[in-house]
Order: C-alpha cells, then sequence, then structure tokens
C-alpha cells in the first residue's frame, strides 16, 4: 500500500534522508523508530506531499505521489506531531473544511463528524474557535481530521503526544480496528513501548537510513539478542547510550 | 561534595537588564547576517530604498524648513511650530504603536513562560520588557526623524554637538509613550482577558487613526498655505504662534532643540522633559509591581467564546453552489478567517476612511469655482488621480492580498498533505482578493472621475485601465507573497511592511509607471484635438499605445500568477 523507493531529502551538503526502500502492505501497522534528527519526521512529511523529495519515489496504493497527487493524496490521512489548526475556525467548522478539501460533503460527512468529535470527546466544544482547545484536544482535533474522509493509508508522526492515557488507548484501539479492517498505518514514536506493543513491523532509522527493519521476532533474531526488549534492541542499534556518571549534574 | 561540585558552584549575580535582552538582541544580530548573506541584488535594492527614502524625506524637509524660515513676519515662528506638530504627530503614532507591541513584549511574547518561571527581579524585567517595547515600536519613527533633525541642523548650522542635544530630547520623548503604553495594557489586561485586550487595542488603535485622520483633514490644513482665508493677519499669526499645550511632552522637546538652534540658554524644558520621563519610568514600575502578576495570569485564560458568522456560511455555499467542493469551503473558510481576526478586519476601518478622505479632497479641488476650466487642466486632474487610484489599490493589495498565502503559514501541512490542487488555492485566494479590490476600483474611479466632471473619453479610459491595473496589481501582490512568504508571523498587520511587500510596492508602482507613461501620448492627443474643437480620431499610434497598455497589464497578471503558482509547489511546509 505504501511503497518507497530510493527516497532521498538532501538540504545542501547535508542529507536527511538517504534513499530509503520500504513496502508497508495493506491490514499492517509499521512504526518507523529512530533518535532526534534521525529523519523520520522528514521521510513523513514527504510520503505525506509535504515535502518534495530530493530523489527517489512514493507511492500511496500504486500511484505515484508526484505523477498522481492528487488520487494518491485522496487514499491517505496525515496526522503531524504539531497539531496546528486555524484558530479562528470551531471545531466542526474545522472538520467540515478538512472533509472539503477531499471533495466531500453532506449529510454523511455530518453525521461522520458528529461521530468522531463524541469518540474523542470534542463534542461539548464542537462549535467553540480551536484557539481554546488545549493540546491533547487539538491532537484529537487533528486526529479526527485525518479520519473524517475513511482513508485507506494513515500517516502519523508521534500520535501518543498530548493525549490523556484514555484517549491514547481509545487511538490504539482505533488503530487496530483500521487495520484488520486491511487499513495500512505508518507510524513513527520515539514511545517504544507503543511500538512493541501495536506495531506489525518495525524499522529503525539511523543517519537517514533504514539500518533494521523487520518483526520484533526478525529482529531479535537478525541481531542475536536473545529475549531483549525493543528498548535495548534499539540502544544497541542507535549507539546506544555509555553508563555515565550522573551525580554531578545535581551536586551543589 | 565532590571536587567538580565545587569547581561548578560559581555564584552568580542576579540576572540583569542585558541578560533578559541577550536572546533578542543576538536574534536580531542573526537576522541582521542572514541579510547581509542574501543576494548582493537584495542588498542593493535594500541601500537603494533606504537611501532613497532618506534623501527624499531630507529633501522636502530641507526645502520647506528653508522656505519657512525666510517667510517675513513668520519665520522666527513657523520652523519651531511646524517641528510641534511634528513631535505630535511622531507621539500620537508611537502611543498607538506602544499600546499594541507593549500587548505582546509584556503579556503574548513567547519567552514570557521562560523569564517569569526564572528567578528575575521585578524591576529587571520590566526595564527589560519595556525597553523590547521602545525598540520595537519607536525605531520606524526613528529613522524618519534623522533625516528632519539633519534638515534642521543643516538651515540652522547646528554644529557637531546638534546630535548629542537632539538624542538627549529624543530618548525621553521615546520612553513617555512607551511608559503610557505599558501602563494603559496593564491595566486593560487586568480588566479583559489578553486576546479581548489584543482585539480592543486593534479597534482602538485603527479606531484612533482614522480619527486623526478625519481630524487633520477636518482642520484643512490648506488653509495656512492660504492665509488669505484667515479674517485678517492677526488670525493667522495666532493660529500659528500659539503653543499646542505647554504642558505637553512634545512642546518640551521642540523647545530643547529650538533653544540649541536659536542659541538660547533655557534648561526648563530640559529639566521638564527629563523628570517627567524619570517618574513616568518609575510610576510605571509600581505599577507593574502591583498589577503584573494578575494580569499575566490573566493573559493565559480567556479564548474569544463569542463566535462570529456561524450562520453566514451556509448563505455563501448557496451563493458560491456552482463551484466544486473543496475551491467553495476554501474560499468561506479564508472569508471566516478575515472576518473573526479583529487585526485583520479592522484595518477596513481605517480603509474606509483614507477613501473618503481621498474623496473629500478631491471634491475640495478649487477646480469647479466657477470660473471657466480649460479642458487640459480637468483632463490633467482626472489623469493624475488615475494615477493616484492606482497607487491607492497597489497600497490595499499590499495589505489584504500580499498577505494571504502567508497567513496559511503553520497550517500549510494540511494543504499539502489533502489532495487539493494547489493552483485551485491560488486561484481561489486571487478572486478573493481581486474581486473586492476590483469593486473598489471601480467605485473610486468612477465617484471621483464624476466629481471631476470628467469627459466620456477620459471614463472610459479610467475605467478601462484601472480594471486591468487592478487585475495585474492583484496578481503581483499574491505573486510576491508567495516568493517572500512570512509564514511565522503572528500579527497579519506586520506582513505588509516585511522586504517582500517592499519590493510588490516597487514592482506595483513600476507597473503603474509605465502604464501611465504610455497613456499620456493619447490623452494628450484628446486634449489637442479638444482644445482644436475637432473630433477626436482613433488613429493607429493611439491603438498601440492603449494595446501595449492593456497587454502590459495582461501579461503582468498571468506571468505573476504562473510565477506564484510555481513557488507554491515548492514551498517545504
Amino acid at each position: 500500500m505504501i511503497r518507497l523507493t530510493n527516497l532521498t531529502k538532501r538540504y545542501g551538503s547535508f542529507t536527511a534522508v538517504d534513499g530509503i526502500d520500504l513496502e508497508v502492505p495493506s491490514g499492517e501497522l509499521f512504526g518507523f523508530l529512530g533518535p532526534n534528527g534521525a529523519g523520520k519526521t522528514t521521510t513523513l512529511r514527504m510520503i505525506a506531499g509535504i515535502l518534495k523529495p530530493t530523489s527517489g519515489v512514493v507511492e500511496i496504493g500504486g500511484d505515484d505521489l508526484e505523477r498522481k497527487p492528487r488520487k494518491a493524496k485522496t487514499r491517505m490521512g496525515f496526522i503531524p506531531d504539531r497539531p496546528f489548526v486555524y484558530d479562528k475556525l470551531t471545531g466542526a467548522e474545522f472538520l467540515r473544511f478538512v472533509a472539503a478539501l477531499y471533495g466531500q460533503e453532506g449529510p454523511a460527512i455530518e453525521r461522520r463528524m458528529d461521530e468522531l468529535l463524541k469518540l474523542f470527546d470534542l463534542a461539548p466544544w464542537k462549535d467553540e474557535l480551536t484557539e481554546s482547545y488545549s493540546h491533547g484536544m487539538r491532537q484529537k482535533l487533528i486526529i479526527s481530521s485525518a479520519l473524517i474522509h475513511q482513508p485507506e493509508v494513515i500517516v502519523v508522526d508521534e500520535p501518543m503526544v498530548g493525549l490523556d492515557p484514555k484517549s491514547a488507548r481509545l487511538l490504539k484501539d482505533l488503530f487496530r480496528e483500521f487495520t484488520s479492517r486491511g487499513g495500512t498505518i505508518l507510524m513513527s514514536t520515539h514511545t517504544l513501548e507503543v511500538a512493541e506493543d501495536m506495531c506489525d513491523r518495525i524499522g529503525i532509522i539511523q543517519g537517514g537510513k533504514i539500518v533494521a527493519c523487520g518483526t520484533m521476532a526478525e529482529l531479535r533474531h537478525q541481531f542475536a539478542a536473545g529475549d531483549a526488549s525493543l528498548e535495548d534492541l534499539f540502544l544497541r542499534l542507535t549507539g546506544g547510550t555509555p553508563e555515565l556518571e550522573l551525580g554531578h549534574v545535581f551536586d551543589r | 561534595m565532590s571536587s567538580t561540585a565545587e569547581l561548578l558552584v560559581v555564584p552568580v549575580p542576579d540576572p540583569g537588564v542585558g541578560t533578559v535582552l541577550l536572546p533578542k538582541w543576538r536574534t536580531a544580530l542573526a537576522r541582521v547576517r542572514q541579510e547581509h548573506s542574501g543576494t548582493p541584488l537584495k542588498l542593493l535594492l535594500l541601500a537603494l530604498v533606504a537611501a532613497g527614502f532618506w534623501s527624499a524625506v531630507f529633501t522636502v524637509a530641507y526645502r520647506v524648513l528653508k522656505y519657512a524660515r525666510s517667510a517675513p513676519e513668520i519665520g522666527s515662528f513657523l520652523p519651531q511650530k511646524m517641528l510641534g506638530v511634528i513631535l505630535l504627530a511622531f507621539a500620537s503614532i508611537l502611543l498607538l504603536s506602544n499600546l499594541v507591541t507593549a500587548l505582546s513584549t509584556f503579556f503574548l511574547a513567547k519567552d514570557l513562560d521562560m523569564l517569569i518561571a526564572a528567578p528575575i527581579d521585578w524591576m529587571r524585567l520590566y526595564l527589560a520588557k519595556l525597553g523590547e517595547t521602545v525598540a520595537h515600536s519607536s525605531w520606524m519613527v526613528a529613522l524618519l526623524a534623522i533625516p528632519i533633525f539633519t534638515a534642521y541642523g543643516i538651515v540652522y548650522d547646528g554644529g557637531p554637538w546638534f546630535w548629542l542635544v537632539a538624542l538627549g530630547a529624543f530618548v525621553p520623548f521615546l520612553l513617555l509613550p512607551a511608559v503610557l503604553g505599558a501602563v494603559i495594557t496593564l491595566v486593560l489586561v487586568n480588566v479583559f482577558p489578553a486576546r479581548r485586550t489584543r482585539d480592543l487595542l486593534s479597534l482602538v488603535a485603527i479606531g484612533a487613526m482614522a480619527i486623526v485622520v478625519v481630524t487633520l483633514r477636518v482642520l484643512q490644513p490648506e488653509r495656512l498655505a492660504r492665509p488669505e482665508g484667515f479674517r485678517n493677519l492677526v488670525d493667522f499669526l495666532g493660529a500659528l504662534q500659539s503653543p499646542t499645550s505647554p504642558f505637553l511632552p512634545t512642546e518640551w522637546t521642540a523647545d530643547i532643540i529650538m533653544n540649541w538652534l536659536n542659541r538660547v540658554a533655557d534648561p526648563l524644558p530640559i529639566a521638564l522633559l527629563w523628570s517627567t520621563a524619570g517618574a513616568f519610568v518609575v510610576l510605571g514600575a509600581l505599577a507593574h509591581k502591583r498589577l503584573y502578576r494578575n494580569g499575566f495570569t490573566k493573559a493565559q485564560e480567556g479564548a474569544e467564546q463569542y463566535v462570529r458568522g456561524k450562520r453566514w456560511p451556509r448563505i455563501a455555499s448557496r451563493l458560491l453552489g456552482g463551484l466544486p467542493v473543496a475551491k467553495r469551503e476554501f474560499i468561506i473558510k479564508d472569508v471566516l478567517l478575515f472576518f473573526r481576526d479583529t487585526t485583520q478586519w479592522s484595518q477596513l476601518i481605517l480603509l474606509a476612511v483614507l477613501l473618503l478622505v481621498y474623496i473629500f479632497n478631491i471634491r475640495a479641488l478649487p477646480l469647479f469655482t466657477g470660473e471657466r476650466v480649460s479642458v487640459l487642466l480637468v483632463t490633467m486632474v482626472v489623469f493624475l488621480n488615475l494615477a493616484l487610484a492606482g497607487f491607492v489599490l497597489a497600497a490595499i493589495a499590499a495589505r489584504f492580498v500580499f498577505p494571504s498565502v502567508s497567513l496559511e503559514g503553520k497550517q500549510l501541512w494540511l494543504l499539502c498533505s489533502s489532495p487539493l490542487d494547489l493552483e485551485a488555492l491560488m486561484w481561489s485566494k486571487y478572486w478573493t482578493g481581486t474581486v473586492p479590490l476590483l469593486v473598489l476600483a471601480l467605485l473610486i474611479t468612477g465617484v471621483t472621475n464624476v466629481l471631476l466632471q470628467a469627459s466620456p473619453f477620459m471614463m472610459a479610459v479610467s475605467i478601462g485601465t484601472i480594471t486591468l491595473y487592478t487585475l495585474a496589481t492583484s496578481a503581483l501582490a499574491l505573486c510576491f507573497g508567495t516568493l517572500f512568504p512570512q509564514f511565522d508571523t503572528e500579527n497579519a498587520a506586520q506582513i505588509p511592511t516585511s522586504f517582500g511587500g517592499l519590493v510588490y510596492m516597487m514592482a506595483s508602482v513600476c507597473l503603474l509607471g509605465v502604464v501611465i507613461a504610455l497613456e499620456a501620448r493619447p490623452v494628450l492627443q484628446f486634449v489637442r484635438a479638444n482644445q482644436a474643437g475637432v473630433p477626436l480620431e482613433l488613429d493607429l499610434p493611439m491603438a498601440v499605445m492603449f494595446g501595449a497598455s492593456a497587454v502590459l497589464c495582461l501579461a503582468s497578471t498571468l506571468i505573476a500568477l504562473r510565477i506564484g503558482l510555481r513557488r507554491i509547489r515548492e514551498i517545504d511546509a
């Protein structure tokens, strides 16, 4: 459903994403892990069509994002890491606007909007301007907006940031339900427990390159890690952290 | 405690005003460095604009001052009166500017959470933020004051120490409105939530500006150029001689400068100005100590509760029913955001007032006072009016069309990741801006031409030209807005004053100049035919000139839109 071929992004002489090849089939939740500045968000923003790749191809459901952007984007819902919405629109107006961007309107959209707002406990605030929403409420509104047009693929950057435990649980359940119905999710996260718990396969990115990819069992086997946790594996693959004497940080 | 720890513990003094302002100073330096690392063409353009602006202001100030000083009877006090009026105008602008700036620096700035949480003495925080407010709100006035003071210094031969005197008079002059603005903002924030205060201040600022414009116009300053309009000479001199008010700091500032230039030793204005400024800073600090904590807490609260314009999207949906859903909702979204953002829609008030004054000025022209007026004169005025209307439209497009792409800013992720065609986005932005601009253009030109009793030929030329020019200037505004986007700005009103805004205005004025130059010959041909009493013949040169003007406008429109579209596709959101 998502296919990346030799995807590269350079900023001057700096290579942020270095020739990534990846395929995420229908019904799979793929977790994208990596340390800060490894190239996760850049990759996701290229897949969402926000950043133009320096080279390489992004295909969504077989449609090349560069050649058939409208067709490819219609299949996709994108949830960014920072919930920027129009401050002077109400929650309902924002969802209606996003649906319209995907060419959808009418009673079916109104019903779906009400369902999503209710699901995320936003119904009481649907007619309030989003400038009065908290960070978590904005995040939930953006998640709702990514679902409003019933996408086949969800690309999501750090979905759990700002969510309360109830909403985080709800999102996990929603994602599971989505993939069980054949949907595809590409998710980047720093929360290794979430990745271990939810993802069918995991890719670890370091310096713009995928340095490991597979199921948890495959990764353990690949790196002869026994029954190591994802955290141990991650630290091993990304350079780990040396044993530091930290006491002096708090000395007075 | 370990030896490493002992080395780490270095007693540091409380963070001072300089420490608090250091990040701002470093940011300003980094910006300047970025500007310097830009293309040489950009730098050259900036230098040329700055030099041109200063030269123009200096030349006008110098000539007017020279003339005023040599005027018989009134030459001894007219320059002082002029300085008083200039400083009074500066003070009004500064007070309004400080009101809006103080709200940002004291209550809405992003660094406040960190500063308030840090162990910084309240007085130092106050002084640092006051300094920031003065710098942000006064730099434009200070830049404008330089060529004016230079003109005074040269005309009066003020000597090398004049600059020190001018600086000594100008610094407390800048401080006073800053303290006053900060105190008014402080009180307002304690009464209203900060976001409502911002709306309120935008309205107050724009409303006050509108009142100043109307007042200045109603005072009919042109009467001063026609002393015969006064009942007698005594009235005229009386109007000039009377000080605006002996209690106004602007008068004290003018007195300090003029006393130096006239070699009069009078320490009173210096003492008055400095002691008042000092007292204001102290009183401002006391008010800050008493009210700031509560005000800052209130500034964290209260977004807008009342949602304006909930019903009319349905009406607009019906009106725009023929458009595809994405385009239609995009236009509705743009209009909703415009009318819900007070900092944006309130500019319409000022626009309406300026337009009224513009039409009033045309009406006040002494063209039809009973005497027979030549066709040449009327045609010239109508033609110049066309140029002036074009300039006004370019300025309005700079205010409303130029910022439209920048305003998508942080939400561009949504548009780029959606299947919305960016071409549709550009067209929506273009027509949403152009249609009201065109209505306005036709209204201004039509009404003023009727007032000027323009001939049918000139009416047709004006309407045709202004229509094509409006299409072009709007496209240029959108194009330059896309080429020089300001995605990180928090105040839409600041976008037109950016470098890109300046370049747009220059491009637009150049286009206007060429269009007017092309049409000057056919217009002259019309005047000659009229003077000779023969009917005007549409010959080839006339058709070529009008055709070239039309082609130029249309080509500018299409090329600008194409460049804008290509650029928006390349923007990495």
